[in-house]
């Protein structure tokens, strides 16, 4: 096995709770964003873009979309012969009985001992697949070596007040870190931890196998980063100054899309020398019919639009019938609109039919019954492989997921923070 | 029943498409929106169940080669099969550009010799179509033919810029005239046959001993009588993309027909293409888009009707595009007007100016060219 210098570990077992119905069969990597793209595909097109061509990516909740959006790693370029990109799941080893789940962060890369020690790295980064950035990770590895560290962690400056929601790093002048809080309710500093780390392998090695003989849910922020620094290692905080988006609730990742559709977006997707790069079976062009109108908005291949799309982002293979409006709203792929529905700040996930003349989120801001704490800023969401028949009306905050049919809509309406769940779901 | 292909994609096509031509091959003509000419043909082949495909080139062969060159994108980087691209080279006893299209396919005589799938599928690489070739093959034996010829009948066109054949009740080919003056029916040849792989390097070796190079010159109608060719009827979509400049704007224009779009981009199996990885298309506040197709990466802020826009392009405030063909990369600024007009590659239109060709012949404005 060819040694690498260094080598990614990208965290994509989560699943991302906050997301209600969007990660209900679907790791939140797996979550579409800005039309074409899954979140995995920022991370993932950051290390190629940067130079890493052998990435490991650890699965655990829900893993069969990220298997097969990512493959033997094509569309990133991460076929290779040596290296390229491994899909790490739990397992179970030879002489176990049964095998371990994934319990914390660094437990999962403990698992991987062996994944690792196979190229023989001498430095890993460690990533998440939860955020929307562009980052040169090499950049960030020539800091690390610079600074001789032990371990280099991504910071951003966020506002005060924000602080006490991150893990922040206090750093003294020269961003040397001498202390980590989790989410301090009096915060130091401003320096919020971005979950990107670059360890020098054998320093993180030998901090792993100590910490999960005392963990066994071990994990960098709350163990490995502590016990470094107690350790009189050397850590250091990394500043970086451009996009960044936590897509972790459905109003932020609401937002976040919305942010793509302004005339000039903060995040730059037609960088010709950082390419964000997704998996994408057929890649039509897509069509506007006439009479249509489509604005403010982005679209994806092999949309055909006939009907009214104001400041909306369109997944693949979204169609658009004569008469309908869609306003405000996230489609991911394959959605069809009928003649005559209304779209008004929706999220609707792949695979739907909204009826004809349907009319969805129309009416007051009542927080979801259910679950008032993921659906409450007026954005209904509507599950995968779901149906929403004809002429029904459906408020804001409502989650609708499975094949509903007139019967499941009283009077024909579903109002405002009530769901329609047809099948056994955690919601 | 296995073949290989052969895509023939060599022509020189700068008689037919000017300076469309000038800088590619007829058979690496942007199609659609998202696609290359020989993208279809080999479509076609891998989805028929080909897996071993030779594409010859000869003219211009650098945007075709670098179309092809990572072969993965139609499932032929293999260790078995896969894509072959020739293109005319030097050795000890021979250095000679192809003389003809059986001279191309016999300089490369080894991928056949090497090869031992019992049949060859022949197509061109500049025409535009979805063809299941298990068809043709079965067809091909069911009938015992030396050679099938896949024919369409086409009907009020001129036909002068064809292979128009006559068949008898038995739809064997008893005449075969190339380029017609006065064409004798309609049943124009595809250019795409099937033969049996030896049979085939038997007829070139014995042609080219004679000093002759022609496949449809030189086989087809020279031998129409000693072998047994077979016409198989295809009544698809089917259009030559370097026919000519017309031809080349209507196959595009096409594309606006819901029919004849959902049967490349819609129905299985989709046409693979080399993919180019830009983002989502942009439709700005005051875009005003009707009737067009637009390709990924392309930002829109004036108005565009029944046009194709290709990956990339950027759309100007206020300006409008109108009857036109925009090909990767191309930028219109503000208040300008093209209408009736394809423009290539990276062409920019500055500030106020106006591209206008007439509504039957398009105004063609030459790759990189700045107005």
């Amino acid at each position: 096995m060819e040694k690498k210098e260094i080598m990614a570990l990208l965290l994509a077992g989560g699943q991302g709770s906050r997301l209600g119905i969007l990660t209900k069969n679907t790791a939140k990597p797996a979550v579409r964003y800005g039309g074409k793209y899954r979140i995995i595909d920022f991370p993932l097109s950051n290390c190629i873009n940067s130079g890493i061509d052998t990435v490991g990516v650890l699965t655990q909740y829900q893993p069969l979309m990220l298997n097969q959006h990512i493959g033997i790693g094509i569309p990133w370029d991460l076929d290779r012969k040596s290296g390229g990109v491994t899909i790490l799941a739990p397992h179970v080893k030879g002489g176990e009985e049964m095998g371990d789940w994934f319990m914390g962060t660094a437990n999962a890369i403990y698992h991987n001992l062996e994944y690792i020690d196979r190229y023989d790295p001498e430095y890993v980064l460690i990533l998440s697949g939860d955020h929307i950035y562009k980052m040169d990770y090499s950049k960030m590895l020539e800091f690390h070596k610079a600074n001789n560290c032990t371990a280099t962690i991504a910071v951003l400056e966020v506002p005060f007040e924000e602080a006490s929601r991150f893990g922040i790093m206090n750093t003294l002048d020269d961003d040397k870190i001498y202390e980590f809080e989790e989410k301090p309710a009096n915060p130091k500093s401003n320096l919020a931890s971005m979950g990107i780390y670059i360890f020098t392998w054998k320093k993180l090695r030998e901090a792993l196998i100590e910490d999960n003989k005392v963990h066994s849910n071990s994990d960098f922020g709350m163990h490995i980063i502590p016990k470094m620094l107690a350790d009189g290692e050397t850590l250091y905080a990394y500043r970086f100054n451009d996009y960044w988006k936590d897509v972790g609730t459905i109003e932020s990742y609401w937002q976040a899309n919305m942010e793509l559709i302004k005339t000039v977006p903060e995040f730059n997707f037609y960088d010709k020398f950082w390419k964000i790069y997704t998996k994408t079976d057929n890649q039509p062009p897509q069509y506007v019919g006439r009479g249509a109108k489509l604005q403010q908005s982005i679209a994806s291949e092999g949309c055909e639009v006939y009907g009214e799309v104001h400041s909306s982002v369109l997944g693949p293979d979204v169609l658009i019938k004569k008469g309908a409006v869609v306003r405000d709203s996230i489609l991911m792929e394959n959605v069809v609109i009928e003649e005559g529905a209304v779209v008004d700040r929706c999220i609707i996930d792949r695979n739907n039919i909204i009826g004809k003349g349907a009319v969805l989120g129309e009416g007051e801001n009542i927080p979801n019954e259910l679950k008032p704490n993921i659906y409450n800023t007026g954005i209904t969401v509507v599950g995968e492989n779901s149906v929403i028949p004809d002429g029904v009306h459906i408020g804001k905050n409502c989650v609708i997921y499975g094949k509903t049919s007139v019967e499941d809509y009283p009077n024909g309406v579903v109002a405002s923070g009530k769901s329609v769940i047809k099948e056994e779901s955690r919601l | 029943m296995k073949a290989v292909g052969i895509i023939l994609a060599g022509g020189n096509s700068e008689m037919r498409l000017g300076d469309l031509t000038a800088f590619r091959a007829a058979a690496a003509m942007p199609v659609g929106g998202s696609y290359r000419a020989i993208d279809f043909p080999l479509t076609s082949m891998t989805a028929s169940g080909i897996g071993k495909i030779a594409v010859i080139t000869q003219y211009n062969s650098r945007s075709l080669h670098d179309h092809l060159v990572s072969s993965k994108w139609w499932d032929l980087g293999r260790k078995k099969g896969g894509l072959f691209v020739f293109s005319p080279y030097t050795s000890m006893d021979n250095s000679s550009w192809f003389r003809g299209t059986a001279d191309s396919i016999y300089q490369n005589l080894t991928f056949l010799q090497r090869s031992n799938e019992p049949y060859v599928v022949i197509a061109s690489g500049d025409s535009v179509y979805k063809m299941n070739f298990k068809k043709v093959i079965e067809y091909h034996v069911a009938k015992g033919a030396d050679l099938t010829i896949v024919y369409k009948n086409i009907e009020n066109e001129d036909l002068s810029k064809y292979g128009v054949m006559q068949m008898d009740e038995d739809k064997r080919v008893i005449d075969f005239e190339e380029k017609p003056l006065e064409p004798v029916g309609h049943s124009v040849s595809l250019g795409t046959y099937v033969i049996g792989r030896e049979m085939l390097i038997d007829l070139l070796e014995t042609i080219i001993a004679e000093g002759r190079y022609d496949f449809v010159r030189d086989i087809v109608i020279r031998l129409r009588k000693k072998l047994k060719i077979y016409g198989y009827e295809f009544d698809g979509y089917w259009r030559s993309a370097g026919a000519s400049i017309s031809e080349y704007y209507r196959t595009n224009m096409d594309f606006l027909d819901k029919d004849v779009r959902d049967l490349f981009t819609k129905q299985e199996p989709y046409i693979d293409t080399k993919p180019k990885d830009e983002p989502p298309a942009k439709y700005n506040m005051n875009a005003d888009v009707e009737d067009s197709l637009i390709g990924s990466g392309t930002i829109v802020n004036g108005r565009v009707e029944h046009s194709v826009l290709f990956r990339r392009t950027f759309i100007g405030d206020r300006a409008v595009i109108k009857n036109s063909i925009l090909m990767e990369g191309c930028y219109i600024g503000n208040d300008c007007v093209v209408e009736n007009a394809i423009l290539d590659k990276n062409v920019v239109v500055t500030e106020g100016k106006s591209v206008i060709g007439l509504a039957d012949t398009p105004l063609v404005v030459k790759k990189n060219d700045v107005i």
